[in-house]
This record gives C-alpha cells, sequence and structure tokens, in this order.
C-alpha cells in the first residue's frame, strides 16, 4: 500500500517535469472557459501573429463554432486573406519568401498550432511578455525567456519598449555571468500594464485552444462521466457486497 | 451421429453437441474455484484484461485513419485529433491505456511478489506473465514511434542504437531494426506492422497460455496456501468459490473503481502534465533538432535509469536486460517454503520494500536530469535492485517464518 501511495504521489506530481529549463515562470493564469477571452486573443492573434505564423491543423469554421462567432464575422474580422471559410489558417507568408528575401535572417516561423502543448501556457505568457531592445542583436530584440529569439516584439506598440537590467558576477575563474534584474521601461505602449498582460494571456488562451480544440469537449462531458460511474460503481459494491455476504 | 451429448436444449444445445461450450463455461467460469479471500491486490489481473481490450479496439479505428507515413503520420494524428468523430477520444484512450497498462501491470507483479505467486506450481504462470510484459515493452515502445513526433524519433534513435553497440553483429542488426541508416519512413512502416499485427498476435497468445496456465493450477491467495488441499466429498475446495457468480460481480466493481480513475485522466488531464504525452512530442519529428533532454515514457525510466548508470553503452544494455531477465529467475531464486509476504518475517518485508523502493525511485530518476548526487543515487539503487535477487536466494534457503494456517483466513 506505502508502495501505491509513492506511486500515485509521483503521477499526480506530474507537473513538476513539465518545465525541464527550471526557469521561474509566472503563471499564465488562462481560462479556455472564457469565450470573451478565447476570442480577443483570436482577434490579437490574427492581427499580429497570423502574418507570420500558420495555425495549420486549425480550421477558420472549427474556430467560428467554438468561440461562437457566426461565418460573417470570421471572414469580416479575423480572415485577412482570400482562405476560405472551412480551410486550414495557413495563409502566411511562405518559407520560400522568407528564404529568398533573407528576412529575419532565414529563421522560418513557427507552426504554432500545437505550441502551447509543446511549450505549455507558462513559457509561451512570459515569453511574449519579455521581449526587450537589445541593439547586439541583428533584429534588434532580445528575449530573457529564450535568450537569442529570431523573433521581433511583434507587441511592442501595444507594451512598449522595455529594456532588461543585468547584474554581471564573475567567479573565481574570471567567468562572467549576468543575472537578469527586471525591465526599466523605456517608452510608453498604447496599452497599461495590466491591459497588456490581459492581451498576452488572451493570445496564449487562444493557443491553448488551437493546440487542442476537443478539449472543451472533453471537460464538459467529464462531469457527466464520472457522475455515471460513480453511480455504476456504488450500485456494483452493493452488488458484490450482496453476493459475498454468505462468504465469509 | 457423432454429436456430443448435452444437457442443454435450443440453441445453447445445439452449440454444446458441437463444441464443448457447457465445460469451457464450467472449466473457467462457473465451476472454476478461486479462493475465497481475494482482497485488492486481486483486481488488477482482470483489470489488464480490460485494458487489452480497450487497447484492441481502440487501436483498430485508430488504425482505420492513420497512415504510417513519414510524410503525413504526425498531421494525421491532429486529423484524429480534430476533424474525425469522436477521434479525441479514441486516441486519448488509447493513449492514457498505454501508461494504464503498465500501472495495472507493475500492481499486478507487485502482488505477485508480496503473496508469491511466482513460486511452485505457478512457475509457468508467472514466466508466460513477464513474457507478456516484454512483449508489452516492444509494443508500446514501436506504439510510441507512430506519432511521429520528435521524442518518438529521438526516443527511438537512442534505443535502437543500443543493439548497434553489440560487438560483431551490432551495425547489422541496427540496419535491420531501422530498415535504414537512422529512423525513418521505413522504420516507421516496420514499427506499424509490427505494433499492429506481429506483437498483438503474440500477446493475445501468450494471453491466452497465462490464462490456461492459471486455471489448471489453480489460482493463488493472500495467504499464499493451497484451497485444492481441502476438498469436500464432492472434490470442490472448501475454501473456493466459484469464479462466476463470485468474481465476476467483484469484477464489475473493481472495473467502476478503475473507470473512474481512467476515464478522469482521459476527460481532465489525459497528457498528465507531459507524463503521458510528452511535450516535445508536439513537435513534428526533426532529426535536425534534438530534444534538450531526451527520455522515455514513465514506464520505462526505471531500466533507463540502469541504463544510465553504466558508463559503456553496451555494458548499460547488459545491465538493463539483466535487470528483467532477473525477474524471470524469481520461482527458481526464492527457494522458501512459504508463499505469502503474511507468515514471512522483517528480513524478507525490508528486502521487498527496498526492492520496489529502488523500482520506483529509479523511475523517477530516470526522468530528470543528473547531476553527481543523482548519479550516485542511482548506483545505489541500481545496486539494491540487484541485491534483492542475491538476498532473496541467500536468505531463502533456510527462511525461518511465522506458522502457516491450513485453512484460509479473513
Amino acid at each position: 500500500m506505502k508502495n501505491l501511495i509513492l506511486i500515485v504521489t509521483l503521477l499526480l506530481s506530474a507537473n513538476v517535469f513539465a518545465n525541464s529549463d527550471g526557469a521561474h515562470l509566472e503563471p499564465a493564469q488562462t481560462n479556455i472557459r472564457s469565450k470573451e477571452s478565447l476570442q480577443n486573443g483570436a482577434k490579437y492573434f490574427m492581427n499580429y501573429c497570423s502574418g507570420c505564423h500558420s495555425l495549420q491543423y486549425q480550421r477558420y469554421n472549427r474556430m467560428a463554432k467554438d468561440l461562437g462567432l457566426t461565418k460573417d464575422e470570421v471572414k469580416e474580422n479575423l480572415i485577412f486573406t482570400d482562405a476560405k471559410f472551412p480551410e486550414h489558417m495557413t495563409n502566411t507568408m511562405d518559407n520560400a519568401q522568407v528564404e529568398e528575401k533573407e528576412w529575419f535572417h532565414k529563421a522560418f516561423p513557427k507552426d504554432l498550432t500545437l505550441i502551447a502543448k509543446a511549450r505549455g501556457v507558462d513559457w509561451l505568457y512570459n515569453y511574449l511578455k519579455s521581449f526587450y531592445k537589445d541593439s547586439s542583436r541583428p533584429i534588434g530584440w532580445n528575449n530573457t525567456i529564450f535568450t537569442g529569439a529570431s523573433m521581433p516584439n511583434v507587441l511592442w506598440e501595444l507594451q512598449g519598449i522595455q529594456e532588461a537590467k543585468f547584474e554581471e558576477h564573475e567567479d573565481e575563474h574570471g567567468i562572467v555571468t549576468h543575472t537578469f534584474k527586471g525591465f526599466k521601461k523605456v517608452t510608453e505602449g498604447t496599452m497599461s500594464e495590466e491591459e497588456f498582460d490581459n492581451t498576452v494571456r488572451d493570445i496564449v488562451n487562444f493557443l491553448d485552444y488551437t493546440a487542442e480544440p476537443a478539449q472543451l469537449i472533453r471537460m464538459g462531458m467529464a462531469p457527466w462521466v464520472l457522475f455515471f460511474l460513480v453511480i455504476f460503481t456504488m450500485l456494483a459494491y452493493l452488488l458484490k457486497k450482496n453476493y459475498f455476504k454468505d462468504i465469509h | 451421429m457423432g454429436l456430443r451429448k448435452t444437457n442443454e436444449k435450443g440453441i445453447l444445445g445445439w452449440f454444446d453437441q458441437r463444441l464443448p461450450v457447457m465445460d469451457m463455461w464450467n472449466d473457467h467460469m462457473a465451476k472454476y474455484y478461486a479462493p475465497s479471500n481475494f482482497n485488492f491486490w486481486y483486481f488488477f489481473g482482470s483489470l489488464a484484461l480490460l485494458v487489452l481490450v480497450n487497447q484492441l479496439l481502440t487501436g483498430v479505428w485508430l488504425t482505420m485513419h492513420y497512415k504510417p507515413d513519414a510524410a503525413q503520420a504526425f498531421g494525421l494524428v491532429e486529423y484524429i485529433m480534430r476533424d474525425v468523430p469522436w477521434g479525441w477520444l479514441i486516441r486519448y484512450l488509447h493513449t492514457t491505456g498505454a501508461s494504464a497498462f503498465f500501472i495495472v501491470v507493475y500492481l499486478h507483479m507487485f502482488r505477485g511478489l508480496m503473496y508469491g505467486s511466482y513460486k511452485k506450481p505457478r512457475e509457468l504462470i508467472w514466466t508466460f506473465g513477464m513474457i507478456i510484459y516484454v512483449a508489452l515493452m516492444a509494443e508500446a515502445f514501436m506504439g510510441y514511434v507512430l506519432p511521429w513526433g520528435n521524442m518518438s524519433f529521438w526516443g527511438a534513435k537512442v534505443i535502437t542504437q543500443l543493439f548497434g553497440t553489440i560487438p560483431w553483429i551490432g551495425d547489422v542488426l541496427l540496419e535491420g531494426i531501422r530498415g535504414d541508416y537512422n529512423i525513418s519512413d521505413a522504420t516507421l512502416n516496420r514499427f506499424f506492422a509490427l505494433h499492429v499485427v506481429a506483437v498483438p498476435i503474440v500477446l493475445l497468445i501468450l494471453v491466452f497460455l497465462h490464462i490456461a496456465a492459471l486455471h489448471s493450477v489453480g489460482s493463488n491467495n493472500p495467504d499464499g496456501i493451497e484451497i485444492k488441499d481441502y476438498k469436500d466429498e464432492n472434490g470442490i475446495p472448501k475454501d473456493g468459490i466459484p469464479f462466476h457468480p463470485y468474481y465476476s460481480v467483484k469484477d464489475i466493481f473493481g472495473i467502476g473503481m478503475f473507470l473512474i480513475i481512467f476515464l478522469g485522466i482521459v476527460f481532465l488531464k489525459p497528457d498528465m502534465g507531459g507524463l503521458f504525452l510528452e511535450h516535445d512530442n508536439f513537435n513534428i519529428a526533426n532529426p535536425g533538432s534534438t530534444p534538450e533532454h531526451i527520455k522515455p515514457v514513465w514506464y520505462f525510466t526505471p531500466f533507463f535509469a540502469i541504463l544510465k548508470v553504466v558508463p559503456n553503452p553496451f555494458g548499460g544494455m547488459i545491465v538493463m536486460f539483466s535487470a528483467i531477465i532477473a525477474l524471470f529467475l524469481l520461482p527458481w531464486v526464492d527457494r522458501s517454503e512459504v508463499k505469502s509476504i503474511r507468515y514471512r518475517l522483517l528480513p524478507f518485508k525490508l528486502a521487498l520494500t527496498a526492492f520496489v523502493t529502488s523500482f520506483v525511485v529509479l523511475g523517477y530518476l530516470g526522468m530528470v536530469s543528473w547531476g553527481p548526487g543523482e548519479k550516485l543515487l542511482a548506483q545505489a539503487l541500481t545496486g539494491v535492485y540487484f541485491l534483492y535477487f542475491v538476498f532473496l536466494f541467500v536468505y531463502t534457503k533456510n527462511e525461518k517464518h511465522k506458522p502457516i494456517p491450513e485453512r484460509l483466513t479473513h
């Protein structure tokens, strides 16, 4: 029994292994049940991200259905290309263009359909908030969560421009390390800090949705499935008890 | 007329004249006498059967929508998750089922260790069970490659690489397993064939033999004594009760408890925070991008830790396989006349606790990256793992024990 408890504890503490890099991440606190947040996330994703990043497994019509949007709403507000309503959200710049014109120093923008599963929502939330101005980088931006990221801070107008403060340490071998000591705002954005955090949270929430649209279905079904099973198991227990009453 | 004699009438009678339907039903259900004192630990055999059926059925339905094609496989899994009606449920039942299979089998094996179920006259049941376990590992390993995620690719690369370390035949063997110089479309195709056809057939035959051998010698029990030694005037064990309806009904209750946990995971947390479905496997297989931390799924990690303890890969593989072979030998390593932990003394209880703890902690260590502390711990625990068998062999030569009752206790 002791061992069983150990196994169960190990399984339940599974989140311990979720982020192997060990960096401290502020929790994203997304809410997949909030249609409002998902709609807002979709809006910002389509406006700020979808020019470069595709969602190759996500269909417009599925998004409309799951987010409570009509076909016309999606076509008027969220499709900026000639894409058809049932199609996958793949209308972005293509890699051939990136290659040919050497955009972003040929760093191909990743497809983001599953990024929330691959990276985790907390990582994404912190990543999007952690861009800073760094003139030593070819594109002028760097990121404290993902050092040397090839992506510029596409949300800079909303967030404003920030610089990162580092503290220099030199150990006994003369090796210099930099410890991140917080950001300093250089220019103000169009959003307050709280507004910006909420916007990033909504974008991340939307990406969490695209990574697994079925989660909306299964979460909705879960209470009914478990309710049925609990009743079933209770009846099975009574039946078993009745059969065994003469045995012991 | 050559027909069998039967007391049954109608359709059942027609069948019973041509096939021993009633004999089979009686031998294995209605007149199969099982000890009356089965406890919690005796649920896991029937649960393993349930999970096997779940894997077969969901597997068949997944196969209807999947193609073992390196260019399409990853996208097809997402197609199943999004566009196939109920595809997400079928897939989660299958992926969660894989982990559930190992949980259930590990608890089933632990039961055997506690109550000495591997001991005479049940050596063959244990041996078939161990072959099932090895086949299950092969099945799970190859199934994990099919979604063609990046951890599928790199996990397969690292594990197949092990066979390449075997002297003389390694290179040929490695190429034979992969069907190519690297993990590729060819590997995916042969793993698919083995995963959906060859290994399941082997598993089904082995499960049949495992149960046939069990029903021939009869089930052990928490007291570890033979109920067949005390029979009434009709030749029925005095401490036995018919499997049906007693245990068929009790197992339905066990299935209910299991499903609450199992479907709870399927519906609420199917990736178990990266434990059942790993984060890196949501990136498509990419030979040019090595995951930061390559590790197998949790059920392999105790052996993965043992593998990593030895600096030389070939040596590591030998030690890892020895850890599995040692389990095969248990019926002959344990020479004691007493089966159940209930009548064994403290040294055995401590040794078994140390053994199981070493296995669980090695499982944890197999998931995390190592510093010097973790490495030392893994080395020590690998030692504990193997010492259990040495201890058992020596200790059980003249093992003292508590008095064993003649009849079952409740």
